[in-house]
């Protein structure tokens, strides 16, 4: 079974981000990591590929400057191979303009049985990828996976609901956006970091792809950034006094917020 | 409080301007140990690290370790980290390829110990000591001993152990009296009693190979008459795997003040007729073969200091910019500023900085030192295992000495919270304290400096190094007025080094005792300048990566430069200050009685 997983390649969430006061978005010119939303999918895809006895995980990401640091850490833990789209017209892309070079660059990876993405990103968390692509490829669309069984010809996936989970069916190929937290993402081990060395990185452009500059990046964008402002400080917090009551003003302050 | 983060970037940027990576990754020894898969393996190895062997760290502090007679309970999270550790196979780094290592270079390896040891000391003694005993079973194992001993070691599946210390052998071990007989079968039977044995039991791998110093019958009296072994907790089947329990037995652990994760145990030998041992080398070359591991051991303890020095600085940086107090001092807020911004604070921080920085530029020139000493041939060759071991000492205690030093004054920058164990930061202290002690104490090691390395061809090695030193000085003057300070200090801080070095020589000759009584302080200025030097090196690497670099990295670069100029302009000169109590000479020193010195 071929699994092909996407994979978002961000800023280290460790390091202080910067915005970038002229395109109004986040600046990604220092070096970029596996976008730990990712790291479940790829571990997901080793592990049915591993049960389904053969096959192989291709990644497939768009990034910046030819960036492979995120990919060779996915690489590392044992997918096989990788295509990395990577074009200055891709500057400025919104979700949709993503989904559309992802579409591309899927199909590009070869046959694949089964497209896993993360439900959202770590940076950019529009949580819309996953289902655009699967439009996009006309492929049936599962969300909020917890756990997945390839049988045979169909995926079952356990789907998490907010009071449990959904089993959902579908015939494959298919597109599952895999929740976070699901599985445990293996460590490379040091063979795998060396062996990832030698495997196979696709690096293309938008016409590779045969993808429209006019489609993507700033020109192709249905959204604009109109403006970026400091988020307010904090409003101080309240102080309630124990006057015996104190439970009960803290209880019904938490079931104002919803949250009893 | 945020969590430790592996300084990788700094790394892989003191490896290429002062670890030589270009020339040992250019030798056929280590071509596969390029820059960019350096980077690789550090990053990955970085990241391990502060995710799994980081959250552990306080657990070993406060949960600790429990002894039964069945051996030492290590605590859960030690379990699986050092079996995740195992999985991911870094135990084999540097090990040689031929026996399943990964053959990295020692001053890469460096570099990893140091993530691995700031992210859970305790934990990283046993990784620690067991690359120790790969190191000297490389050297000295028999074929056989490699097949069957060394494969399992080098993937950490067994962890490997240092018995050298007996109650009336700690400095000295060549009073070590732990007995060897032999059985006429090749084995021998050994009997004794060791102490403070780092992870002689724990209950994280499936067997524990000893190696264990003891004297055969009839041996010479003193170090000449010392032969090693192999101990193994567990003696090997037919087929290589752990089979009968061998009498070694783990009779207590200590109480300490600090790495509380790390089982320092009293081991017997033999209170059951006799544990079975195999000679490692020849009789009466065991403690050839204990240099071989004490070497790469105490770089390895050096490692602490930069290491335990950085995760409490690391902490102590954060705190800064947490905690406000105090108004700024000519700055118009009314509000109480971060402490930060208090001049004093900040020279706490640029202390603490420069010296983390200073420590692990002299492990990584000190470990590639090695490297091209194995890379390299002939005359090269030769030059590059002088000056590692002329530095060896100096990495030791030095680092140890400043560790101890950065740490108390990360503590400080916290304040009354420093003092306070919820924070963390006093564990770094109390986990720094053991390391001026062991693997030769600080004084074992300015001794060793004093007596046996300064004289190193007659002077010859110390003498070109000390013009190595100097020889910075054409590029530190093309660098321009930024660099003008770092060239003034280094020069007469080489200068003073130069002096001392020759009062040394020649007072020492005369009457050892001379040069004995002013050793701890001679270290401390040569690994002071040193220091200075190597500082030097990385602001002129800063220097040269400034141009055509990233935005992103800039603020980085010139802080690289700026850390080098507070050394040479606020450390550098010390040198000079403690050139009189090295030159005081012995006799007030023996002027007093212990009787005398009792205030009663
Ligand atoms: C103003 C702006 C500028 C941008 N500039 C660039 C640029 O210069 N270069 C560039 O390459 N992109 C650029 N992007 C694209 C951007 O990084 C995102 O990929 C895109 O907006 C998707 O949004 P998201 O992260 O919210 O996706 P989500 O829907 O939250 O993501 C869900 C999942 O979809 C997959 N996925 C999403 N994005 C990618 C990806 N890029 N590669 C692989 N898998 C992915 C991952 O599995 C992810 O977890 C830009 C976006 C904007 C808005
Ligand atoms: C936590 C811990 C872990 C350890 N792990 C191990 C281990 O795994 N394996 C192992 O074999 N040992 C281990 N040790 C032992 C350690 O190496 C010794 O404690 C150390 O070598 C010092 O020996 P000592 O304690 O007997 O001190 P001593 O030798 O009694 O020294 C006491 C003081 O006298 C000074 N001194 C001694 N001799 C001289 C001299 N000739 N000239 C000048 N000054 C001198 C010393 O510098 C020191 O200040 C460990 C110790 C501890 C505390």
């Amino acid at each position: 079974m071929n699994v092909v997983v996407c994979v978002k390649q961000i800023p280290d969430p460790a390091d202080p981000g910067a915005l970038d006061p002229n395109t109004k978005t986040l600046k990604r010119d220092g070096k970029l990591i596996l976008d730990e939303s990712d790291s479940y999918g790829v571990e997901m895809a080793l592990q049915l590929v591993d049960a389904a006895g053969g096959g192989e995980v291709t990644l497939v990401s768009m990034a910046p400057n030819g960036e492979t640091a995120g990919l060779r850490t996915a690489l590392a833990m044992g997918a096989a191979k990788a295509v990395l789209v990577s074009d200055d017209a891709l500057q400025g892309s919104d979700a949709l303009g993503t989904s559309k070079v992802l579409a591309k660059a899927i199909e590009r990876a070869g046959q694949a049985d089964l497209i896993l993405t993360a439900t959202e990103s770590s940076d950019g968390y529009t949580g819309t990828v996953p289902e655009q692509i699967a439009e996009l490829l006309s492929l049936p669309s599962v969300t909020f996976a917890k756990s997945i069984t390839v049988d045979g010809s169909s995926v079952k996936v356990q789907r998490q609901t907010e009071s449990g989970y959904d089993d959902v069916e579908c015939p494959l190929p298919a597109v599952v956006s895999v929740t976070a937290g699901v599985v445990e993402p293996r460590y490379p081990s040091f063979k795998g970091i060396m062996a990832a060395k030698s495997k196979p990185v696709d690096q293309v452009g938008l016409g590779d792809l045969g993808v429209d500059a006019g489609s993507v990046g700033w020109a192709g964008a249905g959204q604009e950034i109109v403006e970026i402002a400091t988020a307010e400080a904090r409003a101080a917090s309240t102080v309630v006094e124990d006057d015996g009551e104190a439970f009960q003003k803290i209880v019904d302050m938490l079931a104002e917020l919803k949250i009893v | 409080m945020t969590d430790y983060r592996s300084p990788v970037k700094d790394a892989l940027f003191t490896l290429r301007h002062v670890g030589m990576l270009d020339e040992i990754s250019s030798s056929e020894r280590y071509a596969h140990a390029d820059p960019e898969t350096v980077a690789d393996v550090l990053g990955e190895h970085g990241r391990f690290m502060q995710e799994v062997f980081a959250p552990t760290n306080r657990i070993g502090d406060t949960v600790g370790l429990k002894w039964s007679p069945e051996g030492v309970e290590t605590p859960a999270e030690f379990k699986t980290a050092y079996a995740k550790f195992v999985e991911a196979g870094w135990q084999g780094l540097n090990a040689e390829a031929e026996y399943g290592g990964a053959g990295f270079p020692e001053a890469v390896f460096t570099c990893a110990l140091e993530f691995m040891t700031a992210a859970n000391g305790a934990l990283t003694m046993c990784p620690g000591l067991t690359t120790g005993a790969i190191e000297c079973l490389q050297a000295w194992g028999s074929e056989e001993q490699k097949e069957r001993y060394l494969r399992r070691i080098v993937t950490g599946e067994w962890t490997g152990t240092m018995n050298l210390t007996e109650p009336q052998a700690g400095s000295d071990v060549g009073l070590c009296t732990t007995k060897a007989e032999p059985q006429g079968d090749g084995t021998y039977k050994i009997t004794g009693t060791k102490i403070y044995i780092s992870f002689g039991e724990h209950d994280m791998a499936e067997n524990i190979v000893h190696l264990v110093l003891a004297r055969t019958p009839g041996a010479p009296a003193g170090t000449k008459g010392i032969s090693l072994f192999i101990v193994p907790k567990f003696l090997l089947t037919e087929d290589g795997e752990p089979g009968e329990r061998n009498d070694v037995n783990c009779v207590s652990i200590e109480h300490k003040m600090g790495i509380h994760g790390s089982p320092t145990c009293v081991m017997s030998y033999g209170d059951d007729g006799g544990a079975t041992g195999f000679l490692v080398g020849e009789e009466n070359q065991g403690l050839r073969a204990m240099f071989t591991m004490m070497n790469s051991a105490r770089i390895a303890v050096g490692i602490q200091g930069v290491a335990l020095g950085d995760a409490a600085f690391q902490k102590a940086l954060q705190y800064s910019q947490e905690r406000r107090q105090g108004r700024e001092v000519g700055g118009d807020s009314k509000e109480p500023a971060f402490i930060e911004a208090h001049p004093d604070v900040r020279r706490m921080l640029m202390f603490m900085k420069s010296h983390v920085e200073a420590m692990r530029a002299l492990l990584v020139y000190n470990s590639a030192a090695i490297d091209l000493s194995r890379a390299l041939e002939g005359d090269d060759a030769e030059h590059w295992r002088e000056i590692a071991e002329l530095l060896t000492p100096v990495s030791k205690a030095w680092s140890t000495d400043v560790g101890m030093e950065v740490t108390s004054t990360a503590i400080q920058v916290f304040g009354g919270m420093g003092y306070v164990e919820e924070t963390g930061v006093a564990q770094h202290y109390r986990d720094a304290r053991i390391a001026p002690i062991y693997e030769g104490t600080n004084g074992i090691q300015a001794m060793d400096l004093v007596g046996r390395k300064l004289g190193m061809r007659m002077g010859g090695v110390v003498g070109e190094y000390l013009q190595r030193m100097r020889d910075l000085d054409g590029e530190l003057a093309a660098a321009g007025e930024e660099f003008a300070s770092i060239r003034t200090e280094l020069a007469a801080a080489v200068d003073t080094l130069e002096g001392v070095t020759n009062w040394i020589m020649t007072n020492g000759l005369a009457n050892p005792v001379e040069a004995l009584a002013g050793a701890t302080p001679y270290l401390r200025i040569f690994g002071t300048v040193t220091g200075g030097w190597l500082l030097a090196r990385l602001a002129l690497g800063a220097k040269a990566d400034l141009e055509g670099a990233d935005q992103a990295d800039v603020a980085w670069l010139n802080t690289k430069i700026a850390s080098a100029r507070f050394f040479a302009e606020q450390v550098l000169p010390t040198a000079a200050g403690l050139v009189p109590s090295v030159q005081a000479g012995s006799s007030v020193l023996y002027e007093v009685t212990p009787e005398s010195l009792a205030s009663v």
